[in-house]
């Protein structure tokens, strides 16, 4: 299991990329889109957690972008601030809905849940 | 008493807006708008503008009737002045001429003859009447001749006033006088200078009787007088109000004047009337008639009455007019200004909460990602405490990090109810049975109640429809606001909850506590977030969630409270959910 997490807050995404190598799940991390985009393109990735607000390209925007490259990866969004329009696009494309800041343990939870599905 | 009637009067008729304040125009500095004062205004103008031309017309209509009454009035005197005038001097003329012509065509020694003035007497006694003697007197004022039923010849009348008269005017006509006989009648002279120098006199004394007749005959009416008088104001004949011959009349004798005056006058009684006279010509007499005012001014006054009473129903009904739609109009821009006001104030409230619910929605997601942040950087120093041995197991860096955790779970729960302020993610909508919810909710608080001792009834109508909303959410709702009327009771206290069908399209839920109720200024703010009058125990969350779930539902939350007396919380929920889409708010921070 491999998993890409998006977020323009470095601080977040790194520390929370080392919790997740804790529990023993490999994480990788970018900062930009640009940077997701490219390292989508060298590795396989099962999962994205995505932030939905980021600059430049919002989280909905890459993932559309992700899934054209990787059509069996699936997503979790994750947002400070719940958006109905955000919420039903997310929805609609089959991902994760998740609120900021939120326990390590819901989210693995929610991991293994939507890997197990896409089996 | 009667000014405290009337006092109570006034109050009970006062229109609402005499009292009323300007109406409050939140934002604007509009222009005062006086409903007192445009009230006066309006009808003193229209009241102005109307009245004064009826006055005005009024009043001409009143002088241009009193003139035409007094012309009707005047008229028939005028005539009758001129036409015994007229009267008056031909029977003056006739006697006159006959002397004149006597004179001139007799001589000196023919009329000093007593037997050819004898026959000339009653020749001309059975011609003209009224002739009681006729006399002839020479230059020297000596009467020669005389036929009549005195003894007068010879008498000497150089001293007399009227020879030196008729000396001077060639003709004399005398006043009245009683005479010998006590009869009035009067003199006339006629003098003729002959040929050789010689003066004679002709004097005929003429019984009034036919003279009088032409004036008495006239006395018409008990309320018009005619007689003459002489121009010393002594009476020539009869008069009904002024007594008999040779009194002398009230008035001051008026100025000569040989075509018929009118003069208005008090009568001897104090009576307005008409006084209206003409000079005989070449008479010492004057025709005089009073006429009472009395028969015109009956008819004045009555056509008076009638035009008064006729100008003041016209003026009463007008004023009438004037005032009901004067106060109609003012009323009518009153209700319209405080419906406006009204409009207004929910507008500025409804804009109020959203701008709150935007700045709490910002707030909430600037701060969940710096949380976010300390929420994972915390979290990843207890995974390191937890699975590995490098640190050590120090209880108290664990506990310090579980601290910092906490705290972060409590900031988030706070954003997160925040932004359920302003949105919640989801709304799930079903049909909803609100009477089930209601005893749901009530079933929380079962026990509390009891605790407490309040008594909480529920009054349900026989038909409730059923709701399509989100059940949890108005679980919520009912649950924050039944809390809340929990917290302001005392213990012992009441709280009724009254479900009510206002409209087929609407449900409403009132919520009454008899609690400590909420202060005017509190109540503008309770809606607003993180407002709390129980700092200790609350986040001041709970009514501006309760407020953006009712507005999210589609449904409107009102409040009545009296501080001391308790509160009534209304919520009124749509039947079939309007889905109100405002993305606006939000929709930038996504």
């Amino acid at each position: 299991m491999r998993i890409l997490l998006v977020d323009d807050e470095l601080e977040l995404v790194s520390a929370l990329a080392e919790r997740l190598a804790i529990r023993g799940i490999i994480a990788d991390y970018a900062t930009t889109g640009e940077q997701a985009l490219r390292m989508a393109g060298e590795n396989d990735y099962d999962l994205a957690v995505l932030d939905v607000k980021m600059p430049h390209v919002s989280g909905l925007e890459l993932w559309d972008q992700l899934h054209v490259l990787h059509p069996r990866m699936r997503c979790v969004f994750l947002t400070g601030h719940t958006s109905e329009r955000d919420f039903q696009a997310g929805t609609r494309a089959g991902a994760l809905y998740l609120l900021k800041p939120l326990k390590i343990e819901v989210l693995i939870q929610n991991i293994h849940k939507l890997l197990a599905e896409g089996r | 008493m009667a000014r405290n009637a009337l006092v109570a009067l006034w109050e009970r008729f006062k229109p609402t807006f005499w009292d009323a304040a300007d109406p409050p125009e939140p934002g604007t500095e509009g222009e005062k708008f006086n409903y007192r004062r445009i009230w006066k205004l309006v009808v003193l103008l229209v009241t102005t503008v109307s009245v004064v031309p009826l006055l005005v017309i009024t009043f001409m209509d009143y002088n241009l009737n009193r003139r035409a009454m007094r012309a009707d009035f005047v008229y028939p005197i005028n005539s009758l002045l001129s036409n015994t005038k007229l009267s008056l001097a031909s029977f003056l003329q006739q006697r006159q001429a006959v002397l004149e012509f006597i004179v001139a065509d007799h001589s000196f020694e023919e009329l000093s003859d007593d037997f050819f003035l004898h026959e000339l007497y009653h020749n001309m006694k059975a011609s003209f009447g009224g002739f009681v003697d006729v006399g002839l007197i020479d230059g020297h004022g000596k009467q020669l001749a005389y036929v009549g039923p005195f003894d007068l010849k010879g008498k000497d009348y150089s001293e007399q006033d009227w020879f030196t008269e008729v000396m001077d005017r060639r003709v004399f006509i005398s006043d009245v006088f009683l005479g010998f006989r006590d009869v009035p009648h009067f003199v006339i002279a006629v003098k003729r200078i002959c040929y050789d120098g010689t003066i004679m006199i002709l004097r005929a004394t003429i019984d009034t009787e036919q003279f009088f007749n032409l004036v008495q005959s006239l006395n018409l009416r008990a309320t018009t007088d005619a007689f003459l008088v002489n121009r010393q104001g002594v009476l020539q004949t009869l008069s009904f109000s002024h007594g008999d011959v040779l009194n002398e009349i009230p008035y001051p004798v008026p100025p000569y004047s040989e075509v018929p005056v009118i003069l208005e006058i008090e009568d001897t009684r104090n009576n307005p009337a008409y006084l209206g006279y003409v000079y005989v010509e070449k008479s010492p007499f004057i025709f005089m008639v009073v006429k009472q005012q009395q028969e015109m001014m009956r008819n004045w006054w009555l056509l008076r009455l009638e035009m008064l009473g006729f100008l003041l129903i016209s003026v009463t009904c007008i004023v009438a007019v004037i005032l009901t739609s004067a106060t109609m109009l003012v009323r009518r821009i009153h209700d319209a200004d405080m419906k406006r006001s009204i409009a207004l104030h929910n507008m500025e409230h409804t804009n109020k909460m959203a701008s709150i619910g935007r700045l709490a929605a910002g707030v909430a997601h600037e701060i969940n990602n710096p949380l976010a942040v300390i929420n994972e950087k915390a979290g990843l120093i207890k995974d390191l405490f937890s699975f590995s041995d490098k640190y050590g197991q120090d209880k108290k860096l664990l506990s310090l990090v579980e601290s910092i955790l906490g705290s972060v779970e409590r900031c988030s729960a706070i954003t997160h109810r925040l932004l359920g302020f302003a949105r919640h993610v989801d709304v799930q909508l079903e049909r909803v049975d609100v009477v089930q919810t209601v005893r749901d909710v009530l079933g929380f608080l079962d026990k509390e109640a009891q605790y407490r001792a309040i008594e909480v009834s529920l009054d349900v109508p026989e038909i409730v429809p059923e709701v399509v909303t989100d059940k949890g959410q108005l679980q919520q709702v009912l649950l924050n606001i039944v809390n809340n009327a929990f917290a302001a009771v005392r213990d012992g206290g009441r709280i009724a909850i009254v479900l009510s069908v206002p409209e087929p399209s609407e449900v409403r839920i009132a919520i009454t506590d008899n609690g400590c109720g909420i202060s005017p200024e509190n109540m503008k703010r309770i809606f607003e977030p993180f407002f709390s009058t129980k700092p200790k125990h609350g986040t001041g969350l709970g009514l501006s969630i309760t407020y953006g779930l009712v507005k999210k539902l589609g449904g409107t939350i009102e409040v009545q409270s009296e501080v001391g007396r308790g509160t009534t919380f209304t919520i009124t929920l749509p039947v079939a959910h309007a889905q109100k889409e405002k993305e606006g708010a939000n929709s930038a921070c996504g």
